[in-house]
């Protein structure tokens, strides 16, 4: 492994993913990238995750392709059923619209379909998230419909170390897997992640323990969770903060072992509330601890509204900390 | 007119046709027969094409095909049995009986997609090219395709995406002259869809898909030239399904006559008699080839209908690598 990789100084997502995939490079040589822009002669990425990477691995291993999502998931479809481990980069995750048949119809369900004689482990890189001003085409999270489809995982971490290790998991996991990079907080530095340490799909995170409330979301909006948790604990309000890293297939276990402690529950995304991640874990406490709960199931999620551009309206589109914490107070009431 | 393949090479061709032909007519027959409950897209009239396609082909080159598309999976060697126990529905079939007659998938034969997508054969042939690319391999990607499928942005993004990274592909659009119900002239603006491969830079050609000498003509240079790494090649086979879109189809929106006319020059009948009268083939030995599928089909049909049906714990398998829990 790299001598960076193992240093202590801090890193930022951009460098731990393109780290990632150098790690992952050297270590397997089917391991490819596909993507619009992603060479270095492109400038390595329209934020430079894969700088450097063309350079290194050669333009035949990374793939600067035309605008073509479909041809880029296609693309990536059928060299992974023949054996490789693509990375297809769909630059931003609204533009997974353009390749939904190959994604849903056909990445997904490949091995279902085949009756497990092929399957797809391709990793699909994408990055978004409201706070940057691109309106309504370029900042969606659009999660819950392909944690709705069969075959397909889905992850989104929330820190740059996560974001290494889950993306090494991601392209060395068997199935296809739906990546999720909130671009926003791209530059926030972190903890640097450990050379090599893998971080496991399916398994939450518990980042912070707690006695009075639990609280559960991914990506982005987990540092307002962790904010808000903060600022209760001086109020000597307990919450037990549960990152997924996964939200498909989602650790349920880790979820309702929390709720069943604290009987109160939050769950907190980026995306719009109605039909969301969140409603889906609703749920499923509902239907395991009925009758335990101390309140009801609150959910925060964006209004249902496409993503605005105005900052104004952009800042109250998102779940806001004060949102957060309103809901937080609400299962204490 | 290209020089004429070996005798044994034509034979291969015939049987392959053949095969296709009499699959067809059983499966047909099975389904009015209700033995059989599937939705059914007959090849019956298009058995050339993957025919002459596919004795270019190795046993190592990839196929990725659509829902009608029992004809690509026979010349391509997909086993009988397991052929008709998938469509059958039945845990013996190529898919455990879980992907069904538009899902069909071969690896061992190298069927290695089978798509209800009408467009999506292509953007994954490129990819397996592509894995054969940066390999080293030799092998070629095949995809096939009707001429609907060229109206669909999956055609343009996967030519453009091969004739630009030079994939070893051969994109085969099989215009049988409608797309579902409707005619060619009514959906399609280019004259032949083969004109559009000057708009990737990537040769085109227009091909009498029920000749059989021409149609492997063109495979064979197409599929040398993906092989010696020329790049891909648009083959469009002109044909005609002889049995309209879907099983049941009546046809109502087909001109007067036109069916009845291509089922005159049916190519099965004019390839054997051709055969037989320039002395490539004896009678005798075709007849003992059409006796020996006819019994293999006797075979796979028995097989198929008398296998076990998949366990319903299926349907917590292959959704993902590990088996879901309850």
């Amino acid at each position: 492994m790299s001598a960076a990789a193992s240093a202590t100084k801090p890193m930022n997502t951009i460098q731990s993913v393109n780290r990632a995939l150098d790690d992952a490079m050297a270590l397997d040589p089917n391991v490819i990238l596909l993507g619009e822009d992603i060479g270095d002669e492109e400038e390595g990425g329209v934020v430079g995750v894969t700088r450097g990477l063309s350079s290194k691995y050669g333009k035949s291993r990374v793939r600067t392709t035309p605008i073509s999502e479909q041809a880029i998931i296609g693309a990536a479809i059928g060299a992974a059923i023949v054996g490789m481990r693509p990375v297809a980069e769909i630059m931003l995750m609204n533009f997974t619209t353009v390749a939904m048949d190959m994604i849903v119809n056909h990445a997904a369900k490949l091995r279902f379909m085949s009756g497990g004689q092929t399957h797809v482990p391709i990793t699909i890189r994408t990055m978004t998230g409201a706070g940057f001003g691109t309106g309504g085409q370029h900042a969606d999270y659009l999660e819950a419909w392909f944690a709705h489809t069969p075959g397909i995982k889905v992850v989104a971490p929330s820190c740059p170390a996560d974001a290494y290790g889950l993306m090494l998991s991601c392209i060395f996991d068997d199935d296809p897997c739906l990546f999720i990079e909130n671009m926003p907080t791209y530059w926030n530095p972190g903890p640097a992640p450990v050379a090599g340490q893998r971080i496991p799909l399916g398994k939450a995170h518990v980042l912070r323990a707690g006695t009075d409330v639990t609280v559960v979301s991914y990506s982005r909006t987990i540092a307002d969770c962790a904010a808000v948790a903060e600022k209760l604990a001086k109020e000597g309000i307990q919450v037990e903060l549960i990152d997924l890293r996964t939200v498909a297939p989602y650790d349920a276990a880790t979820v309702l072992e929390s709720v069943a402690r604290t009987r109160r529950a939050v769950i907190v995304h980026e995306a719009v509330k109605p039909f969301g991640v969140g409603a889906e874990i609703s749920a499923r406490i509902n239907e395991e601890l009925f009758g335990q709960l101390a309140a009801r199931v609150e959910r925060v999620g964006a209004h249902f509204s496409p993503v605005p551009f105005s900052k104004v309206l952009e800042t109250e589109f998102v779940p806001t900390q004060a949102r957060i914490e309103a809901a937080i107070r609400n299962t204490l009431r | 007119m290209n020089s004429i393949p070996s005798k044994a090479v034509l034979v291969d061709l015939y049987r392959r046709m053949t095969l296709i032909k009499q699959n067809d007519e059983r499966f047909r027959a099975t389904i009015k027969a209700g033995k059989l409950v599937a939705p059914y897209y007959s090849p019956r009239g298009q058995e050339v094409i993957p025919s002459a396609v596919s004795v270019n082909l190795r046993d190592t080159d990839y196929v990725c095909t659509i829902y009608r598309g029992i004809h690509d999976m026979l010349a391509k060697g997909v086993p009988m049995r397991q052929l008709w126990a998938e469509i059958a529905g039945k845990v013996t079939g190529t898919c455990k009986g879980k992907g069904g007659p538009m899902h069909i998938t071969h690896p061992a034969s190298g069927v290695m997609v089978t798509t209800g997508i009408v467009g999506s054969s292509m953007p994954i042939a490129n990819g397996l090219a592509l894995a054969a690319q940066i390999r080293g391999e030799d092998r070629v990607a095949v995809a096939y395709f009707g001429d609907g499928a060229s109206n669909i942005g999956a055609f343009h993004e996967s030519l453009n995406m091969a004739a630009v990274w030079k994939l070893p592909v051969v994109f085969v659009c099989q215009n049988n002259r409608y797309g579902e119900h409707t005619k060619y002239e009514a959906s399609t603006a280019a004259k032949r869809i083969s004109d559009r491969a000057a708009g990737y830079q990537m040769p085109g050609v227009t091909v009498d898909g029920n000749d059989p000498l021409p149609m492997y003509a063109a495979a064979r240079e197409a599929v040398e030239r993906a092989r010696g790494g020329g790049g891909p090649t648009l083959i469009e086979a002109m044909t005609f399904r002889f049995h309209g879109h879907v099983f049941g189809d009546m046809d109502g929106y087909m001109g007067k006559g036109e069916k009845d006319a291509w089922i005159a020059k049916d190519p099965v009948p004019a390839f054997r008699a051709w055969l037989v009268q320039q002395g490539h083939a004896a009678e005798a030995g075709l007849a003992a080839l059409e006796a020996e599928i006819e019994t293999g089909i006797d075979e796979a049909v028995e097989f198929a209908l008398s296998s076990a049906v998949p366990d319903v714990a299926e349907l917590r398998r292959d959704i993902f690598a590990e088996e879901l829990t309850a």
